[in-house]
């Protein structure tokens, strides 16, 4: 079944971060093993951060997908709100992928300035996305607001520790109608599986890939760790069991 | 007159829009986006927007990030 996304109908549920890439050239291999139709880029001074100094937008056509521009790096509402308005200035996209960051060590998001950011750009138009912890009651606040989706944390930006609280992203996903898509904190495949598998509607990862020794490789494990967990999750999985049950009958085993 | 553009100082002609400035700065402006003293100027209002000395501009561009 298609994902459907801010009014947009898409086929992979996998969205792909550009960040941590060694090079453009490795990007776009990743980009096209994994499937993906939605790609995050940032806004950065011109010539300085990786892919800022040209080829990325250019890169990002020839693989005919969708921009997602994010606000990285912003610690207030005013800040965030101003970075997204650039993004749509710069890519014509009023998609943002909304992030407010609260602590330098974690990267997690600070709740009450996200929320006040995704206020303004639900007002203002935007397509909100906004990256937030994995806090069923704030996923229901950002969701009330108006933003097309809420991105819980599996656990920090780039950590690689996987779903850290599994039951919090099962209740993200029960407290809203939205879209829920897990952000942040896979490290493999079985991640991205196990959050399709507790119901997510889609998985953003970009470090697990970039960053990973053979990023083209990864990329196509996550497109099929995807679809694979999606798959079981609509399947309905089988009972854990304390004890054994045999899948072989016991009737008809002969006697020697 | 001069300018910090980028966090670097840089002088420009007197009378330069931001658009003048985006052209020094850019090959093409697909994909670039600009703040003057912190508040973000449309790309509809670069060639209206006169700069001034001792103005603070942001010429943002894609990068890579997740």
């Amino acid at each position: 079944m298609p994902f459907e996304l801010g009014g947009q109908t898409f086929t992979s549920r996998l969205i792909l971060g550009t960040g941590g890439a060694a090079n453009l050239h490795v990007l776009e291999q990743a980009i096209r093993a994994s499937g993906t139709e939605l790609v995050t880029v940032a806004l950065r001074r011109v010539g300085t951060a990786p892919g800022s100094t040209g080829g990325l937008l250019e890169l990002l056509d020839r693989c005919g997908v969708r921009l997602l521009p994010n606000t990285a790096g912003c610690h207030t509402a005013t800040e965030a709100v101003k970075v997204a308005r650039m993004a749509r200035d710069a890519f014509d996209t009023d998609w943002v992928k909304l992030e407010v960051i609260g602590d330098e060590r974690t990267l997690l998001p600070d709740g009450v300035e996200l929320l006040r950011a995704a206020e303004e750009l639900v007002s203002d138009g935007f397509t909100v996305l906004p990256y937030t912890s994995d806090d069923p009651v704030l996923a229901r606040r950002l969701a009330d607001v108006g933003c097309a989706a809420v991105m819980p944390a599996g656990s920090p930006i780039g950590s690689g520790l996987g779903i850290g609280n599994p039951h919090h992203i099962r209740l993200i996903r029960q407290g809203v109608d939205v879209p829920v898509i897990l952000d942040a904190g896979i490290g493999t495949a079985s991640d991205a599986a196990l959050a399709m598998e507790l119901g997510c509607d889609g998985v953003l990862l970009a470090s697990a890939v970039t960053r990973a020794a053979d990023p083209v490789a990864m990329a196509t494990a996550m497109r099929y760790a995807v679809e694979a967990g999606r798959l079981a999750a609509q399947a309905g999985r089988i009972e854990r069991r304390f004890h054994a049950l045999a899948s072989t009958p016991d009737e008809g085993r002969p006697e020697l | 007159m001069e300018l910090t553009v980028n966090g670097a100082g840089r002088s420009v002609a007197a009378g330069a829009s931001v658009a003048d400035l985006v052209r020094d700065i850019v090959a093409q402006p697909r994909g670039v986006a600009v703040a003057v003293n912190g508040e973000v100027v449309p790309r509809t209002g670069w060639p209206a927007r006169a700069l001034r000395d001792g103005d603070r501009v942001e010429v943002l561009t894609a990068a890579q990030g997740g």
